[in-house]
């Protein structure tokens, strides 16, 4: 079992994870800012390594990225930085990026370097389900990594379920049909759809992502779902001054201690 | 069918393809892919198509045998004149099939992207045939760069909407289009130009703009009393007129089939799009292919002084057949292009696109034996460069 599968067999409801851009807002802070998370109670980490041409990203992500492309991130950085990972974080931690600086890296190398360092899974939106089974998933398994792949309201029951069948470890909900950023409106056909998910007893345990952004929001998606992910809006909490000492502020207030 | 060039099932030529989308466009590309299967042999959809060709676009396009080349060149040299179709390129041909597609996918929302504006007008135009609303990105830099189509598209009722994230330009819009049709995945429909893009996207547009070559074939054949010729030649930028001019020649192997992409300043200046000479493979805007990048897998941001062949990357049929080398990849610099563009002009009485203009540019390049027969791709009309030619040349 990899940390993730252990965090999900031990807790079963209001998770948190936490995005953010490695190499922003500065090249270098990437393990303290996770140290700060997990100290600030995130449950799990989603680290993203930038990429060029974004595309399902929202202008916040896409800022980050070419901001943090500036600082000069790579892969190379990321993994360099990431030898301590192990030493200061304890949570599980996913990478997260898109398909092509993953190829030019090599994805035996990546997994490879991925697992060394302590890195539980991967989230890639641009590697689609016929792609993963036929090239990737055996060196995923080779590692010990989980791949995660995206539900949306749109995906049929069967792909749904076939998707259940490939994950090990969770299933990242997205709420709506959008890129990352967007406001979350819960109207009655995401309840819906929410539900709908629900009824279906999935295998693995659902995570909600996009959309995100406060204490409303992540209690709604507690409801139907084992806890869910905040992206954009700690990524603009990592633009404000003072934004490491903070951190603790932001979580308690998506996620207030009891 | 293509047997030995053509796609697979699952959307692959040889290494290259496939559909490299996130889950949100899944539904929409999946919904794409049944209906286009479904109108392959429609013969509604068919007739629709062949008469719009033919009594709104004007098809078919001549082949015209440019004496005055023949005799510089000492070859039978033929233009087919896509540059004389409605909106002055061969981007109608595949923006004509789509918007029929769209319809029958019951589409009410029209959206692309568009480099130099030829496909962004294209898509304007099929809109306001069928009463469609229509969303055009286009990178903030092509917008100053090609502002005459930008007031074009906007005549014709599009919404013409700058891509400011990025480089600015083709890619970025090809983004933002693609961002725009996650968000609204249900009404909207998205036209893409080139053959590039997630399945069936490169096979699609291939197949609209085949015309180009079904014809050439028919047209040599009443010409030189053979359907053969010895080159066929066409400019890559994604590569959609290439391949339409390819594409029914693949299969007869003695028909050298050439490639001119842009070199820019000069392949090794650091400003070309020079793709199979610089790119590497990877994956862009869905597809699997060969993309200028770092690396890290970071995409270069190209550079030529033709806006439509302005692309880091290349279509994943191209990249295949590259790698098994059944079409010859060449490239033409912006100074040979721009002279190219002239000496049409002062031969022919033509003043070609300088996207077609570096087609023209690698007949320099090239040497022939007595009663060669060669194809070119006069894909798009000049006037849009008058500007840049003007300038080029100080008239």
């Amino acid at each position: 079992m990899n940390r993730l599968q252990t965090l999900f067999a031990n807790k079963k409801n209001n998770l948190l994870s936490i995005y953010f851009t490695a190499g922003y807002p500065e090249l270098n802070t990437t393990l303290d800012i996770a140290v700060a998370l997990e100290q600030s109670g995130a449950d799990f980490l989603e680290i993203g390594f930038p990429y060029s041409d974004p595309v399902a990203d929202g202008p916040t992500i896409q800022q980050s990225s070419e901001k943090a492309l500036e600082n000069g991130m790579t892969l190379n950085v990321l993994f360099e930085q990431l030898k301590q990972l192990r030493e200061r974080v304890t949570i599980p931690v996913l990478l997260m990026g898109y398909i092509n600086p993953i190829v030019q890296y090599g994805i035996e190398r990546f997994c490879k370097k991925a697992a060394e360092v302590g890195v539980d899974g991967v989230i890639v939106p641009d590697l689609p389900i016929y792609e993963y089974e036929k090239l990737y998933a055996d060196t995923f398994k080779q590692n010990n990594l989980s791949n995660i792949f995206l539900v949306t309201p749109n995906t049929s029951e069967e792909r749904i379920r076939k998707i259940d069948r490939l994950s090990n470890s969770f299933i990242y909900l997205l709420s709506s049909s959008s890129i990352t950023g967007s406001t979350l409106n819960v109207s009655t056909s995401i309840e819906d759809y929410y539900k709908r998910i629900k009824a279906m007893e999935l295998d693995n345990p659902t995570i909600i992502g996009f959309g995100i952004s406060n204490n409303a929001s992540y209690n709604k998606a507690c409801e139907y779902a084992n806890g869910a992910i905040v992206g954009s809006a700690f990524v603009k909490h990592l633009a404000t001054d003072n934004h490491l000492q903070t951190i603790p502020d932001f979580i308690n207030n998506i996620r207030p201690k009891l | 069918m293509h047997m030995k060039y053509g796609v697979d099932e699952h959307g692959y030529y040889g290494d290259f393809g496939g559909a490299y989308i996130p889950e949100m466009l899944y539904p929409n590309i999946e919904a794409l892919r049944a209906q286009y299967l479904k109108v392959l042999d429609d013969d509604d959809f068919k007739a629709e198509y062949d008469q719009l060709l033919k009594d709104y676009v004007g098809r078919p396009s001549p082949l015209y045998h440019a004496k005055r080349y023949s005799e510089k060149y000492g070859a039978n040299i033929f233009f087919k004149r896509e540059d004389l179709n409605h909106t002055g390129s061969h981007k109608i041909n595949n923006a004509i099939g789509q918007i029929l597609l769209a319809e029958r996918l019951g589409k009410k929302r029209i959206i692309a992207e568009t480099g130099a504006g030829q496909h962004g007008v294209a898509t304007a135009t099929v809109c306001a045939l069928k009463g469609l609303e229509c969303v055009v990105y286009m990178g903030e830099i092509d917008m100053e760069r090609q502002a005459p189509n930008v007031a074009r598209m906007k005549m014709l009722g599009a919404k013409v909407v700058p891509a400011t994230s990025g480089s600015k330009t083709l890619k970025d819009a090809t983004n933002e289009a693609l961002r725009d049709w996650i968000g609204n995945p249900e009404d909207t429909h998205y036209i893409i130009g080139s053959a590039v893009g997630p399945y069936p996207y490169p096979e699609m547009v291939a197949k609209f703009q085949s015309i180009i070559s079904f014809e050439a074939k028919k047209q040599l054949l009443e010409q030189t009393g053979s359907e053969l010729p010895q080159y066929v030649l066409a400019c890559v930028g994604g590569g959609s007129n290439a391949i339409g001019m390819f594409y029914n020649f693949l299969d007869d192997e003695t028909v050298k089939l050439i490639a001119v992409e842009a070199a820019g300043k000069g392949v090794e200046t650091g400003h070309s799009a020079a793709t199979t000479s610089l790119g590497k493979e990877g994956v862009l805007h869905g597809t699997r292919t060969i993309l200028m990048q770092t690396d890290d897998g970071q995409v270069v941001e190209p550079y030529s002084i033709s806006a439509g062949l302005d692309y880091p990357g290349i279509g994943p049929q191209h990249a295949h057949l590259f790698k098994v080398n059944r079409a010859e990849y060449v490239s033409a610099t912006d100074d040979e292009a721009l002279n190219a563009g002239l000496l049409a002009c002062q031969l022919e009485g033509i003043i070609p696109a300088i996207e077609s203009a570096h087609a023209l540019a690698h007949l320099e390049k090239m040497t022939f034996n007595p009663g060669d027969n060669v194809v070119i791709c006069l894909s798009g009309r000049g006037d849009k460069d008058l500007d840049t030619y003007i300038k080029h040349f100080g008239y």
